[in-house]
């Protein structure tokens, strides 16, 4: 089955974890600036992580045949340097408008501290003033309903945001519905030991409907499976669902949020022209 | 949506697995007793037993209660006790 990885770090990843994504179906990425697992020292430390995103990986994921997006921001973990983080959001229109940039992401919280809260708010001014689509990271592990709470009335707050322009990612059972009632798109992260399992994803797909849900992989640099998405097709399968549930789940609903954006310029797989 | 599995296919494909995580818990909480020193004041203890509680509870929901359990508390008046300055 085809399918879209809509969160996914591949500068963390090796090329061959592309030839096995494009092997397993994936036909397309979407990759958030996210945190390296080292603080950043100057804003041309970003401006230089952005030209990867927006050029190098593009051309990596191509050779597979994956046609690759990204989003850009600073994250909340280096977002605690409010000066550093205030460069960086004023560079960020330097790359709004190069292909396969589909928005501001992936921002949010970390810690929940003022600092990360003020260059969240700051994050939702760019994107409200520049028109860009959202993709939302929640904290981890006791920090995420606090966070997902404090992200949902900082966002509910801005009346210029529509809602079904926001990706609220990494959601699990006690963040999901309170993202879903007020009306955002939801993100379901499979990692192998923290976040949300496969099956666990499949029981959410069924106590809530397949309406503005995804999963995801969120492959990176720490104990991660980018092949995730798969596993939850096939656990979806073994669950007894049928095939167009599973791809709305893993292909149509990603297409249809990323539609949102002017710089994604997909080509669906059915209309891949044979070369030569 | 309904699950396209009854009860009994589910016990049936489930039984396993459940037992073997039982068995998991149950071989971790004995280490801990067989470990030296003590931890009986450590309040992620008294959390675990609360989650075996919601475990062993009839009530449903139980991956949402304890994925609460394990949450710090939301503040509703974070933007005041934070300091943040709001805008939009």
């Amino acid at each position: 089955m085809y399918y879209l990885d809509p969160h996914i770090h591949m500068v963390s990843r090796v090329t061959d974890d592309y030839e096995t994504l494009a092997k397993m179906g994936c036909v397309a990425v979407s990759e958030p600036a996210f945190w390296a697992g080292f603080d950043r020292g100057s804003v041309d430390g970003f401006r230089d992580y952005f030209r990867q995103l927006t050029e190098f990986e593009t051309k990596r994921a191509s050779w597979y045949g994956i046609q690759h997006y990204t989003w850009l921001c600073i994250n909340a973990k280096e977002a605690e340097n409010v000066s550093l983080s205030r460069e960086v959001i004023a560079m960020i229109p330097e790359f709004l408008d190069k292909p396969g940039v589909l928005g501001i992401g992936e921002i949010g919280l970390n810690k929940n501290t003022k600092n990360e809260a003020t260059i969240f708010l700051e994050h939702l001014d760019l994107a409200a003033k520049t028109d860009e689509l959202i993709l939302i990271h929640t904290p981890h592990l006791e920090d995420k309903y606090q966070g997902t709470r404090m992200i949902l009335d900082m966002l509910n707050d801005d009346r210029r945001l529509e809602h079904h322009r926001v990706l609220v990612d990494h959601v699990e059972e006690h963040t999901i519905r309170a993202v879903l009632d007020d009306g955002y798109w939801a993100g379901m992260t499979l990692y192998p030991t923290s976040k949300c399992t496969p099956e666990r994803a499949v029981d959410m797909i069924e106590m809530y409907g397949p309406e503005r849900l995804m999963v995801n992989s969120a492959g990176d640099w720490g104990p991660s499976k980018p092949t995730a998405v798969p596993d939850f097709i096939l656990a979806m399968r073994l669950r007894g669902h049928g095939e167009s549930l599973i791809r709305r789940v893993v292909y149509e609903n990603p297409v249809k949020f990323f539609s949102q954006s002017r710089n994604f310029d997909f080509t669906p797989p059915e209309t891949y022209e044979a070369v030569g | 949506m309904p699950i396209p599995l009854d009860a009994a296919e589910v016990l049936n494909r489930e039984f396993l697995e459940i037992r073997a995580r039982l068995l998991h818990l149950a071989a971790s909480l004995d280490r801990l007793d067989r470990a030296e020193g003590a931890v009986h004041d450590d309040p992620r203890l008294a959390k675990i037993r609360a989650g075996l509680e919601i475990l062993g509870g009839v009530e449903s929901e139980r991956a949402e209660r304890i994925q609460l359990l394990f949450s710090r508390p939301y503040d509703a008046n974070w933007v005041k006790s934070l300091g943040v300055e709001r805008r939009g």
